[in-house]
């Protein structure tokens, strides 16, 4: 016992030396602790900031620049037979009617060079909003009256302050004398901003100014759908089947090892086996929302099956032998008692799944849904695009407005997906159990 | 004869079937039906399962032969798709139903087989996802070989000079292509390592503040807000990876006199960091979790600091989780496409400066196929020969990290 | 009142801990209802009492170890040597340095034996030299009895000892800093009888150097090893007092009822 002793003797916790090293001991516990508060901030600062610089960008997609002019429906234009039907009204020239306007407002206007740049102060979109104005009312033909027409892209990111007047002329894609009148049509009253009504319900276009979200909307839905359809019932009878009823042999881990691995093959290979296996051996529709869902489905199956699974193993064996004890089979004991109990838990691990299948573009641009599509999809073959892919075309578009747009398709896109998040985190509040 | 007369044809069968597959059971003599292993409506369903199981079987020989691409007479596959498939669907429908009834009476163990249908229906769909993992293989591996029949081997792994498009005629310079990947895989190379150097400290070290430090108020509020990011699609973080963190790189390049290129390995890199961090965040704080909190107690126990007891034992103790943490998060890195097709270059660089534009698998993939798509070019099938590449690494690691959080899990457990 | 009452009679040797109406908050719960209790230097003092009494969470009190439970408050005041261990300026580690623990579960950590030993020396910097640290190591494992047995072994996993050996060495490793304090928390629940006669053979031999308070369920344990004994009932002391005296006449009915076996 005496070396014990003798150890005891020799450690002092009160010498200058003693403190010293206990003091370093705690900065560099001080130290560790910042280290790790400032991962954090730096983490969230990084969030914060592409949050900012997409939502500072993009809000401004939401309104739009209109001009209003005092347009002459002349008759001798639009219909000089004055038969008034569907077919004379549609092919009539509405952009001489729109020019018409433009000369009477700016009568000094006279070189060819200055005309095109005038009459490029409205949108080339404008003339179909001109046509279904006339056709929604015929009576218009013949009368004068002031219309909302709306303004080209570069006048829409002159008005919103995009393109600096401080900038020399050749370096500004509006020159000085489209400022000019831009002025003196502000002077007028006749520039308006607008809640931009068509970035909703339009198609694409390559027109900036006229490009709206709702077909890639309704592409992705029917997608979703598809997606849906495909992996829930699939994910669901896969997690019941190995959870509840697969024998603990090879073959039961083979599929388990399996699944781990398929929700980590990079997504892109899931485009390449939608290619192989639909485009090229089924033949079904190129760029078809049937394809890109069946391709996400594949793709999300394993994130639904993994969250079913632990879902379904959380509902405790009592539950079980409870039913099992009333003589139930044991079948019915997992239908009738741990299903019910573990569906909150997979329908919040779905959501998720679909979630992600929402945002994904990789294996949509493999199966060809990166089409140019201005019509809005109608059924589940129709070739169609998704709001991601769209976000990925106009990303690409060379036009200054377009950065406008897709960060507005970006916002609408993360609005969705909060939604949808929101659902799901709502969904385990209100049913989650504590066993 | 289209599909939806067809189907509420059969669900009507099916219904009435049901309807007298039930009566039918009930009409048995008491006693005996209630011995018997199943209640009315179990015969009923026994009823439908048949009524069902032949149409379906047929209908999806007749979607395989629809999509068969039959080059013979048409008009005679146009009979067989429109005429001879419904009637056999519905001849099947009727053979069943009918087999089913007469089968009915009180001593069928209808609920046993009932539910051995339901158990067959359940494993068919779990071996569904060991069909797609033998189609990914056999799709890619199939195109491979015919692209390895043009390219030999040698030049893929190789080569250092990567230029896959071919030109319109045979005869004109650089006909061929040529499709040495290396200078993918070095690109594909740097990007992951610059985005593991973000995403790894920061990651890690959030996760060790969230367990070990931070107040429960602390972790429920700020957990969900970096769990966001993994939440933010991938296409969202390539445009902001080109536009706003490429530029500024570049900005800040040329103030301080450097040649950055917008289209940077930096900037593709740290922006793919961005996205991993909360993937290595809550894969690790699982981790650090899972380390039994006695070890915890014992340390402080001892007088330890929390940063000694952190590095000394928790970290030690956690590591192979952590490790597999880091090897799934290097494969998502290495298989993400949309930041680096927005954010990186499409030009095959061999370079191992982050300053310049480097190219990546993902990228070229995404390269080859989009457009159009000839399948005996040697173009289209490198890009499946590249997607086998890219396959066969991510799916090494991944292996790999299971087997060690596996292994870790276990000693835990 | 009793706890004073008792102090007085039994004040013949020094107490080196002291703690004055102490209460223990987990959030809104009031696990611990103004405790008073001296605990007498070298020797060894038993805490007993039904689950969820208290003794634990007083134990724990000892050296701060409750800090790292969130929401738990602690109120009164706790006095080691002379000092005021929950006044602001106190460090808990270095108080854990000076009362160290050992646990309910053995738990070694998942390193060498060595390094198990050599830990709490490492970090509070005690050796200067690897000659040093060897010693402090051998000498602890010694001194815990271990010595002999794990030898050779010094470099194998701590985890692959037998649930004695690693309660044993958990006690070395605690022994390697130098305490003056040891907090047991029922040390042998977790062991068998021939292992627990070991562990208890060696705490009979630490109180020579060490004031040590044990927290057991075993009244037979307490009875065997300790001078002292503290009995807890629903967060307070019902009765403290010599061991002999306290388990052959209790002065109070719910003692008596409990080292009968009536309850608990």
């Amino acid at each position: 016992m005496t070396d014990t002793q003798e150890l005891k003797e020799k450690v002092s916790w009160v010498t200058d030396d003693a403190m010293e090293k206990l003091a370093r001991r705690h900065r560099s516990e001080r130290r560790f602790k910042r280290l790790g508060l400032s991962a954090i901030v730096i983490a969230l600062v990084m969030l914060a900031t592409l949050l900012v610089s997409i939502i500072g960008r993009g809000y401004t997609a939401f309104i739009q620049t209109t001009i209003t002019l005092d347009v002459t429906f002349s008759e001798a234009i639009i219909d000089p037979k004055g038969a008034r039907d569907h077919k004379t009204l549609k092919a009539a020239s509405y952009r001489t009617l729109i020019r018409e306007a433009l000369r009477k407002e700016f009568p000094d206007v006279s070189t060819r060079k200055d005309l095109r740049a005038l009459f490029g102060l409205i949108s080339k979109g404008a003339v179909q909003e001109f046509r279904d104005l006339v056709i929604s009312d015929p009576d218009l033909i013949g009368t004068t009256s002031s219309v909302e027409l709306t303004a080209s892209d570069d006048i829409d990111m002159f008005s919103k302050g995009y393109i600096s007047r401080n900038v020399s002329e050749e370096d500004r894609r509006v020159k000085d004398i489209e400022i000019k009148w831009f002025d003196q049509l502000q002077s007028n009253n006749a520039i308006q901003t607008v809640f931009n009504k068509r970035f909703f319900t339009g198609g694409d276009s390559r027109e900036p100014e006229v490009a709206g979200i709702m077909g890639a909307l309704v592409g992705s839905l029917y997608t979703l759908l598809i997606t849906f359809i495909i992996s829930f019932p699939i994910g669901l009878m896969s997690a019941i089947y190995l959870e509840e009823f697969a024998p603990k042999n090879k073959i039961t881990v083979l599929i388990e090892v399996n699944i781990n691995n398929l929700a980590a093959v990079p997504s892109i290979v899931y485009g390449l086996l939608g290619v192989a296996l639909f485009l090229n051996v089924a033949h079904m529709p190129r760029s078809a929302p049937l394809v890109g869902g069946l391709t996400l489905a594949l793709m999300t199956l394993p994130t639904i099956i993994i969250a079913a699974r632990a879902s379904i193993r959380a509902v405790p064996d009592s539950i079980r032998n409870a039913a099992l004890a009333l003589g139930a089979s044991k079948q019915q004991s997992v239908f009738h008692h741990v299903l019910p109990l573990s569906m909150p838990g997979i329908l919040t691990g779905t959501i998720i799944g679909l979630s992600q299948a929402l945002g994904e573009t990789a294996p949509l641009l493999m199966i060809g849904m990166v089409a140019f599509i201005v019509d809005i999809p109608g059924g589940v073959t129709d070739p169609a695009t998704v709001l991601p892919v769209q976000i990925f075309l106009w990303a690409d578009s060379p036009e200054r407005a377009f950065v406008e747009k897709t960060s507005g398709a970006i916002i609408v896109l993360l609005g969705f997906l909060v939604f949808m998040n929101a659902i799901a985190v709502l969904l385990r509040k209100k049913f989650e159990r504590r066993w | 004869m289209s599909i939806l007369p067809l189907i509420i044809l059969l669900l009507a069968m099916c219904a009435t079937g049901y309807w007298y597959g039930s009566k039918k059971a009930l009409s048995a003599p008491l006693p005996v039906r209630y011995l018997s292993s199943g209640n009315p409506h179990q015969f009923g369903l026994f009823v439908v399962v048949w009524g069902v199981l032949p149409p379906a079987m047929l209908f999806i020989l007749w979607l395989v032969f629809s999509f068969l691409p039959i080059d013979a007479d048409g008009s005679i596959a146009q009979q067989i798709d429109k005429v001879v498939f419904p009637a056999l669907i519905m001849l099947g429908a009727a053979a069943g139903l009918y087999m089913a009834i007469r089968e009915i009476n009180p001593k069928l163990r209808v609920r046993k087989s009932l539910e051995r249908c339901v158990y067959a229906a359940l494993l068919l769909a779990s071996t569904l996802s060991v069909f797609t993992t033998v189609g990914i293989v056999l799709s890619l591996l199939f195109e491979t070989i015919q692209f390895f029949e043009k390219v030999p081997y040698s030049e893929f792994f190789l080569a250092l000079d990567w230029s896959p498009q071919t030109a319109m005629r045979a005869d004109q310079v650089g006909s061929s292509g040529s499709f040495g990947a290396v200078p993918l895989f070095t690109g594909t190379m740097l990007i992951t390592f610059i985005a593991m150097i973000v995403a790894v400290p920061l990651g890690l070290m959030s996760a060790i503040y969230m367990t070990e430090y931070a107040s429960r108020r602390f972790r429920a509020t700020v957990k969900p807000i970096l769990e966001i990011l993994a939440g933010i699609p991938t296409v969202v973080y390539g445009f902001f990876a080109a536009l706003t963190v490429g530029v500024f790189f570049r900005d800040v390049g040329t103030a301080i006199g450097l040649d950055v290129v917008t289209e940077s390995a930096l900037a593709a890199g740290v922006v793919m960091g961005m996205m991993i961090i909360p993937f290595i965040s809550s894969l690790s704080d699982d981790v650090i979790m899972a380390v039994p909190q006695n070890l915890r107690d014992a340390s402080y126990g001892l007088g330890a600091t929390k940063s000694e007891t952190v590095l000394k034992v928790i970290i030690p103790a956690a590591l192979p989780g952590i490790v597999g943490a880091i090897l799934l998060a290097m494969s998502r890195a290495i298989g993400e496409t949309m930041i680096v097709v927005m954010a990186a270059g499409f030009a095959a660089n061999l370079t191992a400066n982050p300053l310049e534009a480097v190219t990546t698998v993902t990228v070229q993939i995404v390269g080859l196929l989009v457009g159009d798509q000839e399948f005996d070019s040697a173009k289209t099938l490198a890009a499946f020969a590249l997607a086998l590449t890219l396959f066969v690494i991510t799916l090494c690691l991944n292996v790999i990290a299971l087997l060690v959080v596996r292994k870790y899990r276990e000693k835990y457990d | 009142m009793l706890a004073k009452d008792m102090n007085t009679v039994y004040n013949d040797t020094k107490s080196i801990i002291s703690a004055k109406d102490v209460s223990v908050f987990y959030g809104e719960k009031r696990a611990l209802k103004s405790v008073s209790l001296d605990i007498p230097e070298n020797q060894i003092t038993a805490l007993i009492g039904p689950s969820g009494c208290g003794k634990s969470t007083f134990l724990r009190c000892l050296n701060r170890m409750n800090d790292t439970i969130e929401n738990c408050r602690v109120e009164g005041n706790i006095t080691v040597d002379g000092q005021d261990i929950y006044a602001p300026h106190v460090d808990e580690v270095l108080l854990r340095a000076r009362v160290g623990m050992v646990f309910q579960k053995a738990n070694p950590f998942p390193k060498s034996i060595y390094d198990n030993v050599a830990y709490a020396p490492r970090i509070h910097g005690l050796a200067k030299n690897k000659d040093e640290l060897d010693d402090i190591v051998l000498a602890s494992l010694e001194k815990a009895g271990l010595l002999d047995e794990v030898k050779d072994l010094l470099n194998e996993s701590g985890t692959g000892l037998s649930g004695g050996q690693q309660q044993r060495l958990c006690i070395a490793r605690a022994l390697a800093v130098q305490p003056d304090i040891i907090l047991m928390d029922e040390p042998c629940s977790a062991l068998d009888p021939i292992a627990t006669a070991k562990v208890e053979e060696l705490i009979e031999e630490l109180r020579k150097n060490y004031t040590i308070i044990i927290v057991t369920h075993s009244m037979q344990q307490a009875a065997r090893i300790s001078q002292k004994t503290a009995f807890f009932h629903l967060g307070e002391i019902v009765e403290i007092g010599e061991t002999e005296q306290l388990f052959t006449s209790p002065n109070d009915k719910r003692t008596q009822g409990y080292i009968t076996g009536r309850f608990g």
